[in-house]
């Protein structure tokens, strides 16, 4: 598995999300996320201004094997949206702590969303144990 | 418990992502599952399918309990080593399973069913075999692996010994010959020419590995999944089921109504052809994105289907599926995906053939 960056925080359905500079957050699907639905052949982007709610679905990814929802990790307004995503969804396979960035929300409530994430280390434990 | 073939831990090597499938532990990639696919529509790819079940049927009256059990006709079986594809109805005409007939000799014929489905099948033949005298032998010491791609033959070819090569060069499609301890059948579930190898446990190791080496490359049952359906292949559980008859599942050229037959489930299908069977199954293309999935909604003009194998076709770059709709022209069609309906066209399949889209998909 790739390195996991140390600014990501994790949501147990295996979003990431990360503060940027200006207070927006970024947010993905982890690299064992996307190795668990393999080749990915669509992604459905929100629309730019969509409001959304923490565990509220704000994208669709499809693989061959299957259609999973993309939860927000924190509340906010979508500002922007992966859209290269579109054409070259298997980005995502390639480069999901990176490139394949989903969308990115500017958020109502910051500190009290991200507290409620995992950080690297617990998430990693939590699917340590699902795999046994 | 889960079933191992013998080529688990071969699989694990490669790096094989497993999974449960109808109880055996299974690989459904080595890491792209497109990557695979394209691997047999261009070049050659080997399948472990040693999860099937092969059944050697043996008795005088092997030829006649065969005119009963199954709705196509062994009768076109004149050969030694030709084989037939067929389905074996109950007596309502449902689809018991879908499975090749091999003729070997009067006395031999041998059958290769589906895993999912073999504590029923072998109940079911064990039973109607009875009565014929016919003996029914599962043969799980042999192993399976499918070779296939427009250069599977040339690469397989090469690693027998010279008399097998000659046999197995001069088979002719939906036939099989033996040698080199091998069973080596020109069939597939691929669309693309190629072998399938039943081969004993003991070299099935040896034999993936000469074929790896040969510039065979592994794939998962993803991509076996995918290159079926773009090749216009029932996938039994999805396509067809025991409360399906082969009309309704777009198998009616596998059903032969010869004069004088008494099939199981003949009764029905006669019914079913005289007055129209009630559902059809259409093949279906999205040309907005997304993919088509199993138990997806379809909107027809004369009332709802639904999606039975439904996938994204790495061919052609968007969805395809099966749809089992009312019977009639269904006009308009859309597909209900998470509440929104998408609209698809109706095409004719297969969808991909000799690694070509179709006209009209």
């Amino acid at each position: 598995m790739n390195e996991i960056p140390g600014d990501l925080k994790f949501m147990k359905s295996h979003e990431w999300a990360r503060v940027e500079d200006d207070g927006t957050v970024t947010v993905g699907i982890s690299d064992h996320a996307q190795s668990l639905l393999g080749d990915l052949v669509y992604v459905e982007l929100p629309n730019v201004g969509d409001t959304v709610e923490v565990g509220g679905a704000c994208a669709v990814v499809e693989s061959v094997k299957a259609a999973s929802d993309v939860y927000a990790p924190v509340a906010g307004e979508v500002i922007k949206v992966n859209a290269s995503l579109a054409d070259k969804p298997e980005t995502i396979n390639e480069d999901a702590f990176g490139d394949g960035w989903i969308v990115v929300i500017k958020p109502t409530s910051l500190q009290d969303d991200m507290d409620n994430l995992l950080d690297p280390d617990a998430y990693v434990e939590q699917i340590e144990s699902e795999d046994h | 418990m889960t079933q191992k073939t013998v080529l688990n831990e071969t699989h694990r090597a490669l790096g094989a992502k497993m999974v449960d499938f109808g109880g055996w532990d299974m690989p459904i990639n080595y890491g792209s599952q497109i990557e695979e696919h394209h691997a047999v529509r261009r070049d050659a790819g080997m399948f472990d399918v040693s999860h099937m079940t092969v059944v050697d049927l043996r008795g005088a009256r092997v030829r006649e309990f065969l005119r009963q059990l199954v709705a196509n006709s062994v009768d076109k079986l004149k050969v030694s080593g030709k084989a037939l594809y067929t389905c074996m109805l109950n007596a309502d005409g449902g689809v018991i399973d879908d499975l090749i007939v091999y003729y070997l000799s009067e006395e031999f014929f041998r059958l290769v069913v589906n895993a999912a489905t073999r504590d029923k099948d072998l109940a079911w033949i064990t039973a109607q075999a009875q009565p014929f005298g016919v003996t029914v032998t599962e043969r799980p010491e042999l192993a399976m692996i499918a070779v296939q791609g427009p250069n599977a033959r040339a690469k397989a070819l090469g690693l027998f010994s010279p008399d097998t090569r000659a046999k197995a060069e001069k088979i002719g499609k939906f036939a099989a010959c033996e040698g080199d301890g091998l069973f080596i059948a020109r069939t597939g579930y691929t669309g693309e020419d190629g072998f399938e190898i039943v081969v004993p446990q003991e070299q099935a190791i040896d034999l993936w590995n000469k074929l790896q080496a040969a510039g065979v490359a592994p794939a998962g049952l993803g991509a076996r999944d995918t290159l079926r359906l773009e090749a216009g292949m029932n996938l039994y559980g999805q396509d067809m089921d025991d409360t399906v008859s082969p009309y309704e599942a777009g198998l009616a050229w596998t059903v032969a109504l010869d004069a004088g037959r008494a099939f199981t489930g003949r009764a029905v299908l006669e019914a079913q052809k005289a007055n129209g069977a009630p559902r059809q199954m259409i093949g279906i293309v999205m040309d907005d994105k997304g993919v088509l999935r199993h138990g997806q909604r379809v909107v027809t003009a004369n009332g709802d289907g639904e999606i039975l194998s439904g996938t994204f076709s790495p061919t052609l770059g968007k969805a395809i599926a099966f749809a089992r709709v009312p019977a009639g022209d269904p006009g308009a069609l859309s597909v209900d995906i998470r509440g929104k309906l998408v609209p698809v066209r109706a095409v004719k399949y297969p969808f991909v053939r000799d690694g070509k889209p179709q006209e009209g998909v």
